[in-house]
């Protein structure tokens, strides 16, 4: 039997308001694409340009809890800072991060990252050196190429040292548009 | 060894049981108020999703919630006629072998009786499906046994 969707979505939203999720996902329109977009209590969790939740479900419910959900209201704020951020209308997010579960090397690098500025570019190698592990540009762009919630911790920001543009998870083409947008060089 | 099996993201379990919670609260309360019990079934099974043990017998779990999100519905529509148990034939097997030693029970008892001994749910998991605490599982989970106990003796 079909669960119709204004019904499907008034479960949703009472699960959110009555604070029974652990983690809510949904998929959030973006000039780049849509985007697959998660977060839980302690904060945005994953933005993700592969939009199939099957392949997000599992890795969601390891880290934050098994009450994994699809719902619109739970990421409302997330998704109105990106929509202010692809209208230009924005520079830095406002947003608490979930960032559980990463190592200790990881969370330093994308402290470092989350300060490169707006509209700016840096190189692994400047990253690495940053953190005090100078050759460490290589796992440095290991865990760029890893970030979980890309565009808000700014890793389209950070460049080869030639300054050619290396990779993206939403490929170049998007890493391009970004700075573009923000107006890098 | 048995491996346990996992819980799935509430999402998945979700997708995959709620046409057929829906169906059940359908034939027991007509379109209108199947609705809110609908709501009501899955807001218990997501306040108990976290504490589960195992996946296994989800599909069972969620239906004993839905079968007793629908008796309070129609208990509180009429609360002064005696509500005839009508047994359930959404659940799988072991509530059938299990109906004529919980013949008689409550239906809160013999919903108990079932998830515990048929299904080897923990009295977390009844007290979801029954709406209730823990505590309150376990006892209706030992009153049911004694019942049991008692007529089988006699």
């Amino acid at each position: 039997m079909t669960v119709s969707p204004d019904l499907d979505r008034r479960f949703r939203d009472a699960a959110v308001t009555l604070d029974l999720v652990d983690v809510g996902f949904d998929v959030v329109e973006s000039p780049i694409g849509p985007l697959f977009v998660a977060a839980s209590g302690q904060g945005l969790a994953t933005i993700s340009f592969e939009t199939d939740p099957d392949a997000q479900l599992d890795r969601l419910a390891r880290v934050a809890g098994p009450r994994v959900l699809r719902s619109a209201r739970s990421i409302d704020v997330a998704r109105r800072e990106l929509d202010e951020y692809f209208a230009g209308e924005r520079r830095a997010f406002d947003l608490s991060l979930d960032l559980r579960g990463l190592p200790a090397f990881t969370l330093s690098v994308l402290d470092e990252l989350a300060r490169v500025p707006y509209g700016e570019t840096t190189t692994y190698g400047t990253l690495a050196a940053r953190i005090g592990h100078p050759r460490a540009a290589r796992a440095v762009g290991t865990v760029m190429n890893r970030n979980r919630i890309p565009i808000v911790l700014p890793c389209h920001r950070v460049v080869g040292s030639s300054g050619d543009l290396t990779g993206y998870a939403g490929g170049l083409d998007v890493k391009r548009t970004l700075l573009e947008l923000e107006g890098a060089r | 060894m048995m491996q346990a099996v996992a819980i799935p993201p509430f999402e998945r379990f979700y997708e995959e049981q709620r046409g057929d919670v829906l169906r059940l609260l359908r034939k027991r309360l007509g379109a209108d108020r199947a609705e809110d019990a609908f709501q009501e079934t899955f807001l218990r099974a997501l306040r108990a999703y976290g504490r589960l043990d195992h996946g296994e017998h989800l599909r069972a779990w969620v239906l004993t919630i839905a079968h007793n999100v629908a008796l309070d519905t129609l208990r509180r529509a009429r609360p002064t006629e005696e509500f005839v148990e009508v047994p359930s034939t959404d659940h799988g097997p072991a509530y059938s072998e299990l109906a004529d030693l919980t013949d008689g029970l409550g239906h809160k008892e013999r919903a108990a009786v079932v998830l515990r001994y048929g299904y080897d749910l923990s009295y977390d998991q009844i007290a979801a499906a029954l709406g209730s605490s823990p505590e309150a599982a376990r006892q209706a989970t030992s009153t049911g046994v004694r019942r049991i106990r008692r007529r089988i003796a006699s």
